[in-house]
């Protein structure tokens, strides 16, 4: 039965643990997406999205997940915050706790600002992404997307790819993936794909083209603008010629390939519009996923600060 | 009339071979015979199961006075030495400002002064502003009283401008401390390169910013002839290229501070921000390594790197954290607890890493019980057992990373020039 107060990550997790929030997930899915299904569980429960990142996804599926179970949201903009007096962070969520909030939901650009937080606080704390360390229900709604797509996880073979270095979502996926016993490998240039990666269970590569054919899943990451010319890789042509996935590449892939991208993507850098528009792709279900992720962590987090 | 007698205590001085029960005469701020002694004296202090040294010395320390005295001032600092069991330190330039010329140099002197605590030797910049670029008026800073030469806080990025520093100090006499890190290497980072690392989502500081420092500097030393001293070395590849550059004949000496000698990045783990320290906490080898640099002599001397900071620079997020973490009054204990206790060293060494080691990489006239020297000091009651307890510090600062930790060994009496000192 689950007892943690916050979800922070999910190396802290076991493989049931996992399993047993995409189960729930899964059962949300029907009610999820609609509106007039929503279910009363976290009625009277206040939530706040503090969000020191900019996002889309993320924040917007929190917003929808947590008031279709009923809860009241107050999504704060960080940007229009006195963070921007030069308030520390300790303040900042110590402040909005001392309201009294049942659920904090946080995304950070700091790794392990998510965890210390939770120290800080007597809400529950949810991580929505804490610098280059992780994003926990964005792992989680890429397993049920792969569950889905493929019947399994177990025994896959999965390719990452891209700027592994800077990646919270390759982290979280290769956590999530090594424990539900599935191959990962990272492919990028030696410089965004360190061989220290291997220690923690991956396999590395930087030839995509030798690779590529080996994957069940190919998991895209962006690459940040800032990031090219001169300081990882030298140019944004070199890296699209080596690592991008389009349609040339994607004749060398399985035919049954699943392509994935945690958004938001570049198109035409890591990945082009034919694929990621095409049928072996499934960007748009991993959002819709995301949604029946929120809920289950929201409901089973809820749960057990009522001690159920 | 003699000040002061010490009776019955171990005597270990490092400094002369010596390490045998005996009493310790002190008369007029210097020691005055090592022997026992029937004179008569104001003060007696019973040493019996004690162990009696030189007065231990601090040779990288930061005060930050000026600049931020809420964190650190010269007198809370000379206080905190004294809590600790050292009677003289010496404090790094990367103040606020900086001690870049005489004047800076001579407030630092004075203040100490009027502290009238542990003795306080400045290190004056090597550079302008720590800038890099211009030299420092070294000639007037010597004459001003500092004791070493360093940019501490930054390596001297250009060879060139090291190279003129360490030929130009030698009209001097001091060494040049090299705080060895090549800022395009070190980059971001904020712990150590490696697993661990990459799994926290934390730049890293690979152990090549540090090496390839450290071989620079000892290449220029080895052909220019100057006195370089390479501080707070963290890894075990820094260890033997010393080690090496010694065997050669290079005129270096080295330090390691007391948590690179026992703590591993494992610290880290959850994001300690008292384990952000620079350079970083690296991995069990290196700290094998460094001990085994400081048992064969090729780390001449622990000291510090005392850094304090206010708790708004360390209850933060990790990569905004300060890096830094103090020392002063834990640094022998820690020691004797993981060292000496385990049998790894001797007290004689870890006594001369504190004394004699520091001394002589300084060119101090320090560290030694020889009669004559001036009486500093340390009483050491080798059996006494306590907890770190950083909200009990001397320090006006609280970045420890050894709070709460079980050990023995400590301080119980400090004498400077031979006056018992109280905090």
């Amino acid at each position: 039965m689950w007892d943690r107060k916050h979800f922070l990550g999910l190396a802290e997790l076991s493989a049931d643990e996992i399993n047993q929030i995409l189960d729930k997930a899964q059962g949300y899915r029907p009610t999820a997406l609609d509106e007039n299904k929503a279910s009363g569980k976290l009625r009277g429960t206040r939530l706040v999205l503090m969000f020191f990142e900019n996002s889309t996804r993320t924040r917007v599926s929190f917003e929808l997940a947590a008031g279709r179970l009923g809860a009241s949201v107050t999504a704060m903009q960080m940007s229009a915050s006195s963070v921007t007096k030069g308030e520390c962070l300790r303040d900042t969520v110590r402040t909005v706790d001392a309201m009294g909030v049942d659920f904090m939901v946080v995304r950070h650009a700091s790794s392990g600002a998510v965890g210390q937080v939770a120290g800080w606080v007597s809400a529950s704390v949810i991580n929505a992404g804490d610098g280059t360390h992780e994003h926990p229900t964005q792992g989680l709604l890429d397993m049920l997307t792969i569950r889905q797509r493929k019947g399994k996880i177990e025994g896959l073979r999965v390719g990452i790819v891209g700027d592994i270095l800077h990646s919270r979502v390759a982290r979280s996926n290769l956590i999530a993936l090594k424990k539900l016993c599935a191959d990962v490998v990272l492919i990028g240039p030696p410089t965004l794909v360190p061989n220290s990666f291997e220690q923690l269970g991956a396999e590395v590569a930087h030839d995509f083209d030798n690779t590529i054919h080996q994957c069940d899943v190919l998991y895209m990451l962006r690459v940040q603008r800032e990031r090219l010319g001169g300081q990882f890789f030298p140019s944004m042509r070199e890296y699209c010629e080596l690592y991008r996935l389009d349609a040339r590449r994607m004749q060398r892939a399985k035919s049954d390939v699943l392509v994935m991208h945690p958004g938001p993507m570049n198109r035409g850098i890591e990945i082009t519009t034919d694929v990621a528009d095409g049928p072996n792709a499934a960007v748009l279900e991993q959002v819709s996923n995301g949604v029946a992720v929120r809920m289950a962590v929201l409901d089973i987090l809820h749960g057990s600060r009522c001690g159920g | 009339m003699a000040e002061l007698l010490i009776k019955n205590g171990r005597v270990i001085c490092p400094d002369q071979g010596l390490d045998e029960v005996t009493d310790i005469l002190v008369k007029d701020g210097r020691i005055e015979k090592i022997g026992s002694a029937s004179e008569p004296v104001e003060e007696t202090i019973d040493a019996a199961d004690k162990i009696i040294c030189p007065g231990l010395i601090d040779m990288h320390v930061h005060l930050r006075d000026p600049g931020d005295c809420d964190e650190e001032t010269i007198a809370s600092g000379s206080a905190a030495a004294i809590a600790g069991g050292f009677t003289t330190i010496v404090t790094m330039p990367n103040t606020d400002p900086p001690v870049d010329n005489p004047s800076a140099a001579e407030n630092i002197v004075n203040k100490g002064r009027q502290a009238g605590l542990a003795n306080v030797f400045p290190v004056g910049a090597i550079t302008m502003g720590r800038n890099g670029k211009e030299l420092s008026e070294m000639g007037l800073l010597n004459l001003a009283g500092v004791a070493a030469f360093s940019d501490d806080g930054s390596w001297v990025a250009s060879a060139g401008v090291m190279a003129k520093a360490l030929k130009y100090a030698r009209l001097t006499g001091l060494p040049i401390m090299s705080h060895c890190e090549d800022p395009t290497l070190a980059g971001k980072g904020v712990m150590n390169a490696g697993p661990l690392a990459t799994e926290l989502g934390l730049p890293g500081v690979p152990r090549s910013a540090e090496e390839t420092a450290i071989a620079r500097d000892l290449l220029l030393a080895a052909e220019i002839g100057g006195k370089l001293h390479i501080t707070h070395v963290s890894t075990a590849g820094g260890v033997e290229l010393i080690r090496e550059a010694k065997r050669r004949g290079v005129n270096v000496t080295a330090d390691a501070t007391p948590h690179h000698l026992t703590l591993t990045e494992e610290c880290v783990r959850g994001y300690n921000t008292n384990a952000r320290v620079n350079p970083p906490l690296r991995a069990k080898a290196d700290v094998d390594a460094l001990r085994a640099g400081l048992k064969d002599g090729t780390i001449d001397a622990v000291a510090s790197d005392h850094a304090p900071h206010s708790r708004q620079e360390k209850e933060c997020e990790f990569d905004k954290a300060a890096p830094g973490v103090i020392g002063l009054e834990t640094t022998l204990a820690v020691l004797v607890t993981q060292l000496v206790e385990t049998g790894l060293l001797t007290w004689g060494e870890l006594i001369a890493a504190l004394t004699v080691g520091p001394a002589r990489a300084l060119g101090i006239a320090k560290g030694t019980l020889r009669p004559g020297a001036n009486a500093d000091i340390t009483v050491i009651d080798p059996a006494a057992q306590w907890t770190i307890d950083a909200g009990r510090f001397v320090s006006l600062s609280r970045n420890c990373p050894f709070d709460g930790m079980k050990v023995v060994g400590r301080a119980e009496a400090v004498i400077v020039a031979g006056a018992i000192k109280e905090v």
